[in-house]
């Protein structure tokens, strides 16, 4: 048990190691893996570390996911006010309502259905290549293909028109990031879920053969309301954004650092090494930095510590996924290590929905980018390379590139 | 020894974990991606990728009984 003062949480990243998980995180993993936090409203919330502890409470029915509940450890204060308001969803329902709506969303993010797209998403992703090769340099990958391929393709999962992506792109980071203010975040959420909600009219009156269409065919059966497919659809918009956006470029640094893991890739199209180097840079990234977090229904003994009934609990998944009784030298990417059991998609039955669609998109890019460029380099010494630190999840700016 | 794979299906999130790691064993229903065993009792060349789709379901809805 540390006698030092509780640190503030989310903690900062150094500058001199962008990509390692922030210093008390990793000190805290080793030495006080049971600990505590304090957040933006001065409470404190036990903060959980170690991969094995992860992987225990985050299946464990005493802890819950209703935002609700007094005292649970939210993200921001923007999200603590839109938890009121928010109607039953997969991200704050605890089962068997969570199952009921789980199920409702998970068709079109199944393996077969995502690889049935595997071949469009490689269309997309050449034809973005191409664009770059023939534009000026440097180009910064950020914009020109980092951003690009999540966005078409979740506009074409969702049925949205692809030529209202800005509104997407700006209105889906002003929901979630640390710099918004409540009342900032709540304009941007309002303006998706009204564009969604006329569009759902839409697809229910001329369905089509994507996500909106099928939740509408839902809303009229009755399995779920309006509302509710409204906020799915932004939940998943938003989700599905930012982060295969920031794992693209993020990934492309890290491995532009570590030339001998990049030649791997570029020596190799065998699709087993490909899908492994994959989970190896979710875990080695593991860019949702701000905790997943839950509230104890119960009492719970770990570690001969006692979590209270109404406790909050705030999961670091960089924590787990460095530490180094699960990732022997967690701080070596190695693209040919056993990283699978990596927690980048969160643990437990609210692990990331989207994340069969992520590894598709992912083996894609990892698999061509650096094939197709093989002389793709930084374009600034990687001093200048300026991070995103301020969201969920953590990316880059812009990572201007040559080749 | 042989494997057998018991599917708790209450528990099931169809995040798909099992079908990408062991496409031969695992399937998903189409109405709600709920996971299908398409063989219970797997062979000894597939016992490997089995034990790491156990181990990797968030739900822990994979239970394997080795006899």
């Amino acid at each position: 048990m540390s006698d030092s003062v509780v640190p503030d949480y989310p903690m900062q990243r150094e500058a001199k190691c962008p990509f390692a998980p922030a210093a008390t995180v990793r000190t805290m993993t080793r030495e006080d893996p049971v600990g505590k936090v304090r957040i933006w409203d001065g409470s404190e919330p036990w903060f959980i570390t170690r991969h094995a502890d992860q992987r225990a409470l985050l299946n464990d029915p005493r802890l819950s996911i209703e935002e609700t509940r007094p005292g649970f450890p939210h993200m921001t204060r923007g999200r603590a006010e839109a938890a009121k308001h928010t109607p039953a969803l997969i991200t704050n329902t605890d089962a068997p309502e969570h199952t009921r709506l789980r199920r409702t969303v998970n068709g079109p993010f199944m393996v077969k259905r995502v690889e049935a797209m595997r071949p469009r998403i490689q269309e997309v992703f050449d034809g973005l290549i191409d664009d770059m090769l023939a534009g000026p340099k440097p180009a910064d990958l950020v914009q020109s293909i980092g951003l690009a391929v999540p966005t078409i393709v979740i506009t074409e999962l969702l049925g949205v028109p692809y030529a209202d992506h800005k509104f997407f792109q700006v209105n889906s980071s002003k929901t979630i990031s640390h710099e918004s203010t409540p009342e900032e975040a709540a304009a941007a959420g309002g303006a998706l879920a009204a564009y969604l909600g006329e569009l759902l009219q839409q697809k229910m009156a001329e369905p089509a053969g994507d996500v909106l269409s099928e939740m509408g065919a839902r809303v009229r059966a009755g399995e779920m309301t309006a509302s509710e497919a409204v906020h799915m659809g932004v939940a998943i918009l938003i989700a599905g954004h930012e982060t295969s956006a920031s794992m693209i470029s993020l990934g492309t640094l890290a491995l532009l650092r570590n030339p001998d893991q990049l030649a791997l890739l570029r020596e190799s199209d065998d699709p087993k090494l490909v899908a492994n180097a994959v989970e190896e840079l979710l875990r080695y990234l593991t860019i949702v930095h701000t905790g997943i977090r839950r509230i104890a229904s119960e009492d719970i003994e770990l570690r001969g510590r006692t979590i209270r009934a109404g406790d909050g609990i705030i999961f670091d998944l960089s924590g787990a996924d460095w530490d180094a009784e699960e990732f022997p030298e967690p701080e070596k990417l190695d693209l040919t290590r056993t990283a699978r059991q990596h927690h980048a998609f969160g643990y437990g039955v609210h692990q990331c929905l989207g994340q069969s669609l992520a590894r598709v998109e992912l083996q894609i890019a990892y698999g061509t980018l650096y094939r197709r460029i093989p002389t793709l380099a930084l374009a600034v010494p990687f001093e200048d390379v300026e991070f995103a630190m301020e969201g969920v999840a953590y990316g880059l700016k812009s990572l201007p590139v040559t080749w | 020894m042989s494997m057998r794979i018991e599917l708790d299906e209450p528990k099931c999130v169809a995040a798909g974990q099992c079908v990408m790691v062991a496409p031969d064993v695992f399937d998903q229903r189409d109405e709600d991606g709920v996971a299908i065993v398409l063989d219970a009792e797997p062979g000894p060349e597939q016992e490997d990728e089995v034990r790491e789709a156990a181990a990797v379901c968030p739900a822990a809805a994979i239970k394997l009984v080795e006899r």
